[in-house]
């Protein structure tokens, strides 16, 4: 692909703040017609909002916008939609329990006198998806078919003959190799009709087999961009889980009692089909073991099966050295292990419930409905942990959802410190935090170690994995591919187990 | 297409089976009499309750549809005392249906509250609204009722299908061509299945919600209409309770509460259902009234126990 | 979700009129201070209560009477909305409720063993309910509209063969009677008042509750079973109609299955709305729920005391729910505010 020719797209200087969070920060992207561009970065790193910002579905604060030389103000996907720019979403916004021609034609059916003619609806559905090279009943609802082929009809859905840019955000998900093959036989095609393509995605290897170039967003900037060509696998994972460190953090010194005892949980072989394959892991007090991985490797899916909030399926578990089934997130509890999930609006904070009832909430569980704590003893808690873990509140009863997500971050920690558990699972602790916060956070797992927790970090902020770790298992496509411990934890290490040696 | 029709073939078995039970019991259970009388009886709450069908569908609730019959008929007495036409009071009251169903859609739209609640305050406030206008039967006295209730058509073998059914039947195509083949009936499937994705994918959902609630209060005006020119008065009671058997209808007719799939036309058999249950019930005499919404309920939790079983199945396809 | 003010973090609160007015208790109080204040107007005797006979009278102690039975069951219906569901069936319970102890008094069983029974059998219908939604994870609008349609037939069927009336005077006590002056239900109301209070807010499952309907999903990670707090929410609505059902029926003397409670439900989610409740499950007020009622029945009584004809009643009602409703919802205000803004700047 020469350069010369003008961009298709061209976002320069692009920067976007949501409250409380800076989610670009100076971007440029290029995007070049008949190309397939890989938009590559961890949860939160500011690829969707990159796209947003792209398609019209949310505004920038600053930057400009070029559509083919043209620069270009979109106030609405329907406005970008109508110049040629369509994205087409993981979830697949279509409506399920339709057919795919009603899906197809929605808003836009075929009418005679006023009434819409199905047979002419069918037609146009039909001729839609040849171009796809797809060939089924479109008359059977959406859902009665595989989300390879439902992602094929929204993909149908959004070309039209005008169609510029598409916007394709993790479109390979939910499928299998095959089908995804299938998908980028439908990208080449589209490429050599002189569409540009975004391709986001998680998964290395389909980078390198469908994209012509790459970008790497972390942490709302650019850290790097390249034809595929030039940018070898390692560089890559390099670019993506690297961080420029603010200051040097000493690594954590290896008790020498640390690794020494039994561990406290003991999993032989846990794995779930399709969820995550079959892994050994062994928590012990005083010890931290990090899962690294690049997104999709398999950390959460880690995480929660430990924590009993999905069913294992295979494998063994031994508490204390007794075989357990933890079959639960109550059993869990009950077992001193607690649980911060990655997601702390969804799985975490109770918004509307205070700080400190979410604070206390874990302790009054596993004390059982009927003795409720004290007021007074609640407010002593509160208090303490909020002392402790530095939560910016003027005010225990205040909402949680009130809270900036590194506040909320520290009280769902401190939920779990308040009952007292033994064993900590936490899922990307740091994400989204902001600098201060995070600094602050790190010391705390340092700290809890010191104290004889056992600690499970899943990250995918690779330096501070290896700052906390003094054992790593490194994960990749939802297997576990290997263990480092001890000195050998360090950044080169692990993106080389990961990349496949 | 097997598939969207499952639910009405389900709908259909279970009319037909109370039918041969009535057949079974009953001699000259099978003559058209029973068959005219029971389309007759239920033409208008099944009209009421097409309304109901295309509100359901979209994921929405009308429970003010029991009170719109009862206002609808105290109106139309009062109208008739003072010597209006009742085609004339029942055209100007079904436009007043419009225009109630206008201002729920309106505010659940644009207040964002949910229609559950809205049109619960839309029953009392139709309901009071009756209260207002007057607290006896009133009867309606015109001619013309005379002229509606003698139209009819013979069915051979003495039943009749009386101008009740007749405007039912011809509103029940309506009602499915609307579904079927309008890019409205489309897009309230498209809103019911999936809201969220419907917004993205054009549907004007403002504009769409405030015409569901329109037609259902176009329809439950109807039936209003229906009813009292059916008893040849206007009762301030009349209707009370009956959104529960509208949407009752709904759900026998095989349309998922949760709205997005489901037909206009099971809501017939829906309303069929339970008009016949409520004859095969006064047939035998003996039991109270009452069996009849016991096996109702019966129906209604099999029915909505083997849909959360189809849907969770069907939904499960999807892969993960 | 509400945002926090940009630089609210160390201010002293201040009472700006938008914070007041998002209070929880600010709307409900308002209209219920709006109407006692129309009353004191419209009827001057309002607010007098005097003692006749050993008994309070007067019309505010006639809203408390009359809306006794509604209030019971709002308070259930409280709780099960705070869990994210809702509970149509309330009525058809009352009127079950009120067969099975018509039913029991006949057999002449001991007062209080039926006492016993009937509120078990209320419970009983809650559990059914609880089932359905937690277990087979029916979704709660569907899962009571079962028991609502079934269950005065059900009743019925209870009643099948039976002289539909009684005399009892244990009953007649606790429904009609009065103890110290107060009358009797009203001991109950807030007997059962303070039965909720204790087993909800003195123990966790007040909050349990509320976490299960705020985030289910969270509430699950943090070790709460939200099967069994589903399950006890409906129960608990459940008895709390079922008291309501045994007054109504002590206080007619008879089981009246095709009308005992009839909608009912529907003043009961009103009055939970109208108090604050979300829909949406979340935080539910026991007391504010109360106040809800108060408004309901206080309209009702003011409108009987007022002098106009009693077929106002409900469109009264209607009118003020519907304001009630509106005022609540937020995108209204901010536009109505809006608007304002524009005009004035």
């Amino acid at each position: 692909m020469t350069e010369t020719a003008a961009p298709r797209v061209q976002l320069q200087g692009i920067s976007k703040s949501f409250p409380g969070v800076r989610a670009l920060e100076n971007v440029d992207f290029r995007l070049n017609a008949g190309e397939v561009h890989a938009l590559l970065g961890e949860n939160g790193a500011g690829k969707s909002t990159l796209i947003k910002i792209m398609t019209g579905a949310v505004s920038r604060d600053a930057g400009k916008m070029l559509l083919d030389g043209e620069p270009v103000e979109f106030a609405s996907p329907a406005e970008a939609r109508a110049l040629g720019v369509s994205t087409v979403y993981q979830e697949v916004n279509l409506i399920p329990t339709l057919s795919v021609t009603k899906n197809l034609t929605l808003e836009r059916q075929p009418r005679r006198y006023g009434l819409i003619s199905w047979r002419q609806a069918n037609e146009r559905a039909r001729e839609r998806l040849k171009r796809l090279n797809l060939d089924i009943d479109v008359e059977r609802p959406l859902a009665s078919y595989s989300v390879a082929i439902q992602q094929l009809v929204a993909i149908a859905r959004s070309l039209e003959e005008d169609t510029r840019v598409l916007v394709l955000d993790e479109p390979t998900a939910s499928l299998d190799a095959r089908e995804a093959e299938l998908l980028f036989d439908i990208m080449r095609d589209l490429k050599a009709r002189g569409i540009a393509i975004v391709f986001i995605t998680h998964f290395i290897d389909q980078v390198y087999q469908v994209s012509d170039r790459i970008s790497v967003l972390r942490n709302g900037r650019l850290v790097g961009t390249a034809p595929t060509a030039e940018l070898p696998r390692l560089k890559l994972i390099s670019l993506m889980l690297g961080r420029e460190l603010e200051h040097t953090e000493a690594r954590r010194t290896i008790g020498a009692a640390a690794a020494r005892g039994e561990p406290i949980l003991a999993a032989e072989g846990v794995g779930r089909r399709r969820y995550m394959g079959n892994f050994d892991l062994q928590l012990r007090a005083g010890e931290v073991v990090g899962l690294a991985g690049l997104l999709g490797s398999g950390r959460t899916e880690t995480c929660k099966l430990v924590f009993g909030a999905v069913h294992a399926d295979a494998g063994r578990v031994r508490f204390e050295g007794k075989p357990i089934s933890i079959r639960s997130p109550r059993q869990a509890v009950r077992l001193d292990i607690g649980f911060c999930p990655e997601d702390r609006k969804a799985e975490g904070i109770i918004p509307e419930l205070t700080i400190r009832e979410n604070i206390v909430l874990a302790l009054q569980v596993k004390r059982g409905w009927l003795r409720r704590l004290p007021h007074d003893e609640q407010e002593r808690i509160a208090t303490e942990m909020i002392k402790t873990l530095g939560i910016a509140t003027p005010d225990a009863d205040k909402p949680v959802g009130q809270l900036s997500g590194g506040n909320q971050q520290k009280v769902i920690l401190a939920r779990w410190l308040a009952s007292k558990s033994r064993i900590l699972i936490l899922d990307e602790p740091t994400r989204g935090i902001d600098v201060g916060a995070h600094a602050e956070i790190v010391a705390l797992i340092r700290q809890l170690c010191a104290d004889g927790l056992a600690l499970l970090v899943a990250s995918s902020e690779l330096d501070e994995i290896v700052t906390v770790s003094d054992r790593v298992e490194v994960l990749r496509d939802r297997h576990k591919v290997g263990e480092i411990a001890g000195a050998d934890v360090t950044r080169e290490n692990i993106i080389h187990m990961i990349a496949g040696g | 297409m097997r598939d969207r029709y499952l639910p009405l073939l389900a709908t259909v078995t279970v009319f037909v089976l109370v039918y041969a039970v009535g057949a079974v019991s009953f001699k000259h259970f099978l003559s058209t009499n029973v068959l005219g009388d029971l389309l007759t009886d239920n033409a208008f709450i099944i009209i009421a309750a097409i309304g109901e069908t295309f509100v359901i569908l979209s994921g929405g609730i009308d429970l003010s549809v029991g009170s719109m019959i009862g206002f609808v008929g105290v109106v139309m007495a009062h109208l008739d005392t003072l010597g209006w036409h009742p085609l004339v009071s029942g055209a100007l009251l079904i436009a007043f249906g419009v225009a109630f169903g206008v201002f729920q859609g309106l505010v659940i739209d644009f207040c964002e509250i949910q229609p559950f609640i809205i049109t619960l305050a839309g029953l009392f406030l139709l309901r009071g609204a009756c209260f207002m206008v007057s607290l006896d039967s009133v009867p309606i006295n015109h001619p013309f009722v005379g002229v509606f209730s003698d139209w009819h058509f013979d069915l051979g073998g003495g039943g009749r299908l009386s101008s009740s059914a007749m405007v039912m039947l011809v509103v029940l195509a309506a009602g499915v061509v609307i579904a079927h083949f309008t890019r409205f009936g489309t897009n309230v499937y498209a809103m019911g299945g999936d809201r969220a994705s419907a917004g993205l994918m054009g549907v004007p959902i403002r504009r769409t919600t405030v015409l569901i609630y329109a037609l259902a209060g176009f329809y439950s005006a109807l039936g209003g209409v229906v009813y009292a020119l059916y008893t040849a008065s206007g009762y301030p009671l009349a209707g009370l309770g009956d959104e529960l058997i509208a949407i009752a209808a709904v759900v026998l007719g095989g349309t998922l509460l949760t709205g997005g799939v489901g037909l206009v036309f099971g809501t017939l058999f829906g309303g069929l259902i339970q008009g016949l249950i409520t004859t095969l019930v006064n047939f035998q005499g003996t039991l109270t009234s009452w069996w009849a919404t016991i096996f109702v309920g019966v129906l209604l939790f099999v029915f909505i126990v083997a849909q959360r079983t189809i849907m969770s199945s069907f939904m499960a396809r999807r892969a993960v | 979700m509400d945002h926090a003010g940009s630089s609210q973090a160390l201010a002293p609160s201040r009472w700006s009129l938008g914070e007041l007015t998002s209070r929880s208790w600010f709307w409900p109080i308002l209209a219920l201070a709006l109407i006692f204040m129309v009353d004191a107007v419209v009827s001057p005797g309002f607010f007098s209560i005097r003692i006749v006979q050993g008994r309070l009278f007067g019309s505010l102690i006639d809203v408390l009477y009359r809306g006794t039975p509604t209030a019971l069951v709002a308070l259930g219906m409280a709780v099960v909305i705070g869990t994210k569901g809702i509970d149509l069936s309330v009525g058809a319970v009352v009127a079950i409720v009120g067969a099975v102890m018509t039913n029991l008094i006949h057999r002449d069983m001991s007062p209080p063993l039926i006492l016993a029974l009937t509120l078990g059998a209320g419970a009983l219908c809650g559990l059914w309910n609880g089932f359905l939604v937690a277990i087979l994870d029916i979704q709660p609008i569907i899962a009571t509209l079962i028991l609502m349609v079934a269950g005065r037939g059900i009743a019925l069927l209870i009643d099948e063969g039976l002289i539909v009336t009684f005399r009892s005077d244990f009953f007649s006590a606790i429904s009609t009677g009065e103890f110290l002056t107060v009358p009797s239900r009203i001991i109950v109301c807030a007997g059962t008042l303070l039965f909720l209070w204790l087993f909800l807010r003195r123990t966790a499952l007040g909050v349990f509750i509320e976490s299960v309907g705020a985030n289910s999903a969270a509430a699950d990670l943090a070790g709460i079973n939200a099967k069994l707090v589903k399950i006890g929410a409906y129960t608990l609505s459940g008895l709390c109609s079922g008291i309501a059902g045994m007054l109504i029926c002590a206080d007619i003397r008879g089981s009246d299955s095709n009308n005992a409670g009839l909608f009912i439900e529907l003043d009961a989610i009103l009055a939970v709305v109208i108090g604050g409740g979300s829909l949406a499950g979340g935080r539910f007020y026991l007391g504010l729920t109360l106040v809800g009622v108060l408004i309901i029945q206080g309209l009702t009584t003011s409108i009987l005391v007022s002098g106009l004809p009693a077929q106002f009643n409900m469109i009264v009602k209607g009118v003020v729910v519907l304001i009630v409703l509106l005022l609540q919802s937020r995108r209204l205000r901010q536009s109505i505010v809006g608007v304002f803004r524009r005009k004035t700047s």
